[in-house]
């Protein structure tokens, strides 16, 4: 028999938030959606890209000028991933606990692969971001495009893109990072919304839909960078790369 | 129809338990499960075997007593069927059956097939109730509530408490059964005075058992026996954001 479990509610907002299960449900929720809307405006920032040199370069000098300002983004942003890195890993070991022994036989009836397998997906995209921050933003992996300027003496990060994805295996493990990032969003986009109690019978349909919109346009747009240098469709300001 | 069962057994809850094979013979089409269950049990007697033990009361598919993973599914793997309104005649000769206990930390086995669900109990002691004074019946009807809301209500309230929920969850979740509990009373007149209390004292006894937490699967949804849907965990988690920014 088990032992009888007693309970007190918690008193306070921040207590609710990371004691209880809803509450850091709710987290996970919140969390996600800032995570996932920086995805969504870091896409369209590096599908400028296509334009050209000059608004790309521009682009990423307009961000550089931010100055504090720059910082006080990049830590909203890294408390949110944190948050749902640090909540994704103590939620599954709870929820491993609590069954801690298995069916001989299991089944699944509706729950998607990727739901199924979002601490997997979510840890390698995580390997992946920081291979990314070393790549393009630390710019410590590839010292030989690390310091390029362009013509109007700002860095150029035009041509960094295209002699990065100018490796195959560089852009191939960017296809696969953003390809895990837009499958774990196939889950996630929708489950986020029944998390904060947004969701009803008709709504979950929609939902799903919505995901999988996000999952594909969003992929599609990631990777079009590293294929379209690849191909040959986006050079080096003097041709080639 | 002859089958071969495969059966989880155990002797007590400290009894590490095994997967035990038994031939089912001559089986009835027309039988339930644990009709079947029972005629194994009766050559199981008489070859002087423990018998099988497992749950049952009403044998209707409306107690909520009946339990049993069949073939990875609670309750097998009949759309909207208790076990005991499971028939044989889904089933064919020769087949293989997996029969186990549901698996949960807060849902622990006492023998074979029979789990201690009490954990339920306790958070239905917790809040999922309607406090009111004794006295006379009320008139039926005398509280106007208008039909969409008893719609929503009663659809949640159609839940039994089997636990069929928390056994498909792949994290051992309860928030369908606690959703329902705390939804038909959310959506009624007669539930608005102990609303947020309820749900607050309803989920902190949810965690408190060591239930998982859901994910958004919706696998409780699929098994559930009377087609609860996951919009009442939907309507929990609004409640329960609702209760977090009120003063209790």
């Amino acid at each position: 028999m088990s032992t009888i479990a007693s309970s007190n509610p918690p008193s306070t907002i921040p207590a609710y938030l990371t004691t209880t299960s809803i509450g850091k449900k709710v987290l996970m929720a919140v969390s996600g959606v800032i995570a996932f809307g920086f995805v969504c405006g870091h896409m369209l920032g590096n599908l400028q890209v296509f334009i050209g040199q000059d608004q790309m370069n521009h682009y990423a000098e307009t961000l550089q000028n931010l100055g504090p300002m720059l910082w006080v983004i990049r830590l909203f942003l890294a408390a949110a991933f944190i948050t749902h890195i640090w909540l994704g890993i103590l939620l599954k070991l709870q929820n491993n606990a609590a069954r801690p022994v298995g069916y001989k036989n299991e089944t699944t009836q509706k729950a998607s692969l990727a739901s199924r397998t979002m601490i997997w997906t979510g840890l390698i995209i995580l390997t992946f971001v920081a291979y990314h921050l070393l790549h393009y933003t630390a710019r410590l992996t590839n010292p030989e495009y690390a310091s390029l300027l362009d013509g109007q003496g700002r860095f150029d990060v035009y041509s960094m893109v295209i002699h990065g994805f100018s490796d195959w295996i560089i852009s191939a493990v960017y296809i696969v990072g953003v390809g895990l990032l837009a499958y774990h969003l196939s889950h996630g986009v929708a489950s986020m919304f029944q998390s904060l109690g947004l969701n009803s019978p008709a709504w979950q349909v929609r939902l799903n839909r919505i995901a999988w919109f996000f999952t594909i346009l969003l992929f599609v747009g990631y990777a079009s960078i590293p294929t379209a240098v690849l191909t040959g469709c986006l050079t080096l300001p003097g041709g080639g790369y | 129809m002859n089958l071969t069962l495969h059966v989880w057994r155990q002797k007590n809850a400290h009894d590490k338990g095994r997967m035990e094979v038994y031939q089912a013979r001559d089986i009835s089409e027309h039988m339930s499960f644990l009709e079947m269950l029972d005629v194994v049990n009766e050559q199981l007697v008489e070859q002087g075997i423990d018998p099988i033990h497992f749950d049952h009361d009403c044998r209707e598919g409306i107690c909520g007593t009946c339990s049993l993973v069949i073939n990875g599914a609670p309750h097998g793997h009949q759309k909207a069927t208790t076990t005991c309104q499971l028939h044989m005649r889904h089933f064919s000769d020769g087949d293989h059956i997996y029969i186990e206990p549901f698996r949960a930390k807060a849902f622990p086995v006492i023998k074979d097939l029979v789990v201690d669900r009490s954990a339920f109990d306790r958070i239905m002691q917790a809040g999922g109730f309607v406090s009111v004074n004794t006295g006379g019946i009320p008139d039926a009807n005398a509280i106007p509530i208008p039909k969409y809301f008893a719609e929503k209500a009663m659809d949640a309230a159609a839940c039994i408490g089997c636990g069929a929920c928390v056994a498909a969850c792949k994290n051992a979740s309860a928030m369908l059964f606690v959703g329902a509990k705390v939804s038909q009373f959310a959506h009624l007149p007669q539930g608005q005075v102990e609303r947020e209390r309820r749900v607050r004292a309803m989920v902190a006894q949810m965690d408190a058992e060591g239930f998982g937490n859901c994910t958004n699967q919706y696998e409780c949804e699929a098994v559930c026996p009377k087609e609860i849907s996951v919009e009442v965990i939907a309507k929990m988690n609004r409640e329960y954001l609702r209760a977090a920014t009120k003063k209790s």
